[in-house]
């Protein structure tokens, strides 16, 4: 049984702030096995960010990992140098980001970036080059030749994604990070988007870390998913038990006010109510109380510990456990 | 109606004291605004301050600094700290009028570029990027010649120097505005093209070219004092930073006191207005950060 | 990049011609009858009237005009009023000198200037960025010709480290009499590099493609000098190009101060004796000269940046 891709366990990572230490992060814990594709949903200041930065280990200079233990195929990522870790990234674990307009560097031909990135491999240029554009081929970029040359604002938005994922994979790493990568792009080019990637993973069979809020896209893309509310994994498990038979309150909301369920013409979308959680003065007890439908009396006291139930492996909700 | 109007006045009033308390907050910003009041002031006051700054006593040249003159005398024996505190009124006047007056010419001119019809938006591009071509100091020189030093010349180089820019910033924001949807909805209403540009696009547009012409004023002084300088500007005998340090820099060798005298105000001022302009802009809009001049 | 080229020269073009225009409007303005005034008050009326016809002021504006602008393009400028040399010679025979002292003080401004900008950028808060950050507004603020005063003042009269008066002889001379007036011309320059510079790098440090680049694990050094400088420095580019064009006439103060040759003592000179041709000409060399350096500064950006080739309305 191989170590798994990616490895989190009680991730805490604070940022330092004039108001105080800002808790972004709270006893985080995620695993994706290698080969597996695993969903990450929240919405936004939910901590997906950090979380990717963190992984990264590309995190902001007022921004500390207070807590917990990180592995990348088993290689501890926190405990790692900065040169080692450098090396890690774009080999072992690579990323695509949301943005692809911005995502390139405007002023070099894609072919130069692609090239660059190759900069560990000791092998001739026109080796790299030809690599390069393999790979631009399985990404269905047409007259790979030609446009090699070209500049990223020569390519329309979901070509440069497709770009940004070929350079992802081209190192074929162990896993990849998928930072809401169909969200700038529309529905059309959101499907084929993702039936690249499905393909792409099946010949690499590298690990997808799937991050996103479209939960359609998550339950058709993903084995597991993990649910994140304000910095925390409310819920965690297989995609079908969550997405049918979610358990936290805020999953079921969630499930709820996605736009895609909605199926008459009504002038209100379905939102849930409130605001988030003050990140810094964190409320005592469960971070969601204030905006649970379903908030009672132990919910206020302390923060519900993550339990693994009968579906799922992780719950964090006084609801999903038996009475003390 | 009256009531959101009667609390208008107080929240302007409160915004601005806010960004007055920030400006001075800054170091720098503080700095400059102390700067620029010691310059004001002392060419306020100079009539109290200082003896007549004409007055020549040639016995008295190239005196070094003492309780009698503050800065010493120069080469005609007159008394430096009066010439420089009687020169800060040339520069302030000079100065802030020139501004005055590339501000409406430029912003007028951008205004009709930016609402009129497209051939003369080309016409009026073509005349700015014309004007703007000349380097300063030859337009100076070839303005000189045709009309002879005076304070005058130094307003017409500041407004070809300058009014060309804000006419620049006018015209793009004017065309931006000019499609937005309050002023179709005014226009639909049927007002005419002057009423919309008075009363709509100008008073929107007017705020950034305002912070852009306050960071220019340092500029403007160093036109003025450069001109003056040269022998271009303000004719003697009365006093310009320029001229005194112009008749400094002649009679250097006998004495470095006028020299002293003439750079130390210009360097005050310049100084005081730039960190005041920069820390102002930073209030303000910190988008204007950089710009070339 | 051929097309914005020739689209680019093309404005440059007009912008010519209005600029003569604008020259010729001026020459034409001139108060007084420039014959008279050349050849002095107790000239006999024939006397002026020769010179009259001689300088054309005798024909209709319109041929006038056509004259100026067909003389202007054979490269005649017109002849000095006391020495009857040609003007085009008299001034290219001035220009090395100013020259000199153009890349000179363009020399301290990317020796330093460049430098500095980056490492406050690096060294971003530090001790260092906070100083770099106010000596370089303040050599912006305070005008160049104070500054040259004041080291003329200190380094040359005072302290006697370099020499106050001349352009030197051999090169090795040259240099020495180039270095109070390049500083003093640049010293602006290299503060508003440097800032410019500084904040350019910033911002393209925090841009998406930046981020992308460390996601891929480039060292550092790599990313800094090939992905982030190679845009930062363009905005720099520009404001050298402009530069280049500015200190051919703020050159004017630093040669007088120091006594140097040049087209800046020229043109003054030529202005104190009323010799209009000498003024009219060199103004007009000097803006051509501005419009030239600032269409090339233009067109190597668009070489540099593919994305400026799009648009020409800046």
């Amino acid at each position: 049984m191989s170590a798994p891709a990616l490895a989190i366990e009680h991730l805490s990572v604070e940022y330092a702030t004039a108001a105080g230490p800002l808790h972004a992060l709270r006893d985080v814990g995620i695993e994706v096995a290698a080969g597996e594709i695993v969903g990450l949903v929240g919405e936004s200041g939910c901590g997906k960010s950090t979380l990717i930065q963190a992984i990264l280990r590309l995190l902001a200079p007022n921004a500390k990992i207070t807590a917990g233990r990180m592995a990348l195929a088993g290689v501890d990522l926190i405990g790692l140098d900065p040169e080692a870790m450098r090396k890690l990234r774009g080999d072992r674990m690579s990323v695509v980001f949301q943005d692809p307009m911005t995502a390139l560097n405007p002023v070099l031909t894609i072919g130069r970036q692609m090239v660059d990135i190759q900069y560990r491999r000791r092998e001739p240029r026109a080796q790299k080059r030809r690599r390069a554009i393999e790979m631009l081929k399985r990404v269905h970029i047409p007259d790979p030749e030609s446009r090699f040359d070209q500049y990223p604002h020569e390519f329309s938005g979901g070509m440069r994604q497709r770009i940004a994922i070929a350079m992802a994979l081209m190192a074929e790493p162990v896993l990849f990070i998928a930072d809401e990568p169909t969200t700038a792009l529309d529905a059309t080019l959101e499907v084929a988007t993702i039936e690249l990637l499905k393909a792409l993973q099946r010949e690499i069979g590298c690990a997808i870390l799937f991050v996103s809020h479209h939960l359609g896209v998550v339950a058709e893309l993903c084995d597991r998913v993990n649910v994140m509310y304000a910095g925390e994994v409310v819920e965690s498990g297989p995609v079908r038990p969550v997405f049918q038979r979610p358990q936290h309150p805020y999953t079921q909301r969630l499930l709820a006010c996605d736009p895609a369920r909605v199926h008459e013409r009504t002038r209100h979308l379905p939102t849930i109510p409130g605001d988030l959680p003050d990140l810094v003065a964190l409320p005592p007890g469960c971070v969601f109380a204030d905006r649970c439908p379903k908030v009672f009396e132990p919910c206020r006291r302390a923060p519900p510990p993550a339990v693994k139930t009968a579906e799922l492996e992780a719950l964090r909700c006084y609801l999903g456990q038996p009475a003390s | 109606m009256s009531a959101a109007a009667s609390t208008a006045k107080p929240a302007a009033a409160r915004r601005a004291k806010s960004a007055l308390r920030r400006v001075l907050s800054e170091p720098l910003g503080l700095l400059g605004s102390l700067l620029v009041l010691l310059a004001v002031l002392g060419a306020g006051f100079a009539g109290f301050l200082a003896p007549d700054p004409i007055a020549m006593a040639p016995i008295d040249r190239f005196l070094a600094p003492s309780m009698d003159h503050l800065l010493g005398t120069d080469n005609l024996g007159r008394d430096l700290f009066a010439r420089v505190l009687y020169g800060g009124r040339i520069a302030l006047v000079v100065s802030l009028g020139a501004t005055a007056a590339s501000l409406l010419l430029g912003v007028a001119a951008g205004l009709v570029a930016g609402y009129g019809p497209p051939w003369l938006d080309n016409l009026l591009l073509l005349i700015f990027d014309a004007l703007k071509s000349f380097p300063t100091v030859m337009l100076a020189l070839a303005l000189v010649t045709l009309l002879g030093p005076s304070e005058w010349a130094v307003v017409l180089v500041v407004i070809v120097a300058n009014a060309p820019s804000y006419a620049r910033m006018a015209r793009t924001q004017t065309m931006s505005l000019r499609h937005a949807q309050f002023v179709e909805a005014e226009r639909s209403l049927g007002a005419g093209a002057g009423r919309i540009i008075a009363s709509h696009i100008l008073p929107n547009i007017v705020g950034p070219i305002l912070i852009v012409a306050s960071m220019d004023i340092p500029v403007v002084i160093a036109i003025e004092a450069g001109m003056s300088f040269l022998g271009l500007g303000v004719r003697p005998p009365t006093p310009s930073w320029g001229t005194i340090l112009e008749s400094g820099f002649e009679y250097i060798q006998d004495s470095p006191w006028a020299v002293i005298a003439g750079g130390l105000p210009i360097i005050i001022t310049t100084l005081g207005f730039t960190f005041l302009g920069e820390a102002l802009r930073d209030t303000f809009d910190p988008k204007l950060a950089t710009g070339p001049r | 990049m051929l097309t914005y080229a020739a689209k680019r020269s093309g404005l440059a073009l007009a912008v010519v011609m209005v600029v003569m225009a604008l020259l010729f409007v001026m020459i034409y303005l001139i108060p007084g009858d420039p014959a008279r005034v050349a050849l002095g008050p107790r000239a006999s009326q024939a006397l002026i009237d020769e010179l009259r016809s001689r300088m054309g002021l005798d024909k209709p504006v319109w041929v006038q005009i056509v004259d100026f602008y067909r003389s202007v393009l054979t490269g005649n400028l017109g002849n000095d009023v006391l020495s009857g040399e040609s003007v085009l010679t008299i001034i290219t025979g001035q220009m090395p000198y100013t020259l000199d002292l153009i890349f000179g003080s363009m020399f301290w401004s990317i020796l330093v200037g460049i430098p500095l900008g980056c490492l406050s950028a690096m060294r971003r808060g530090s001790l260092v960025d906070q100083v770099t950050a106010v000596l370089s507004v303040s050599v912006i603020a305070v005008p160049a010709f104070v500054i040259a005063v004041y080291l003329l003042l200190i380094f040359a009269i005072g302290l006697q480290w370099f020499p106050a008066i001349g352009a030197g002889d051999d090169p090795l001379d040259r240099a020495y009499h180039l270095v109070l007036p390049s500083i003093a011309l640049g010293l602006g320059w290299v503060g508003y590099i440097a800032r410019m510079l500084r904040a350019s790098i910033l911002e393209v440090q925090g841009e998406n493609h930046v981020r992308t680049a460390r996601a891929f694990g480039l060292p550092e050094g790599k990313i800094v000098f090939d992905y982030v400088l190679r845009i930062a420095i363009l905005p720099t580019l520009t404001v050298l190009g402009i530069g280049i064009g500015q200190l051919l006439s703020s050159a004017v103060f630093a040669e007088i101060v120091f006594a140097r040759p040049g087209i800046g003592k020229l043109v003054y000179d030529a202005i104190v004796t009323r010799n209009y041709p000498i003024v009219t000409g060199t103004v007009l060399v000097t803006t051509l000269f501005f419009v030239l350096v600032n269409l090339v500064a233009d067109l190597m950006i668009a070489w540099l940046d593919p994305r400026v080739r799009r648009s020409l309305h800046r």
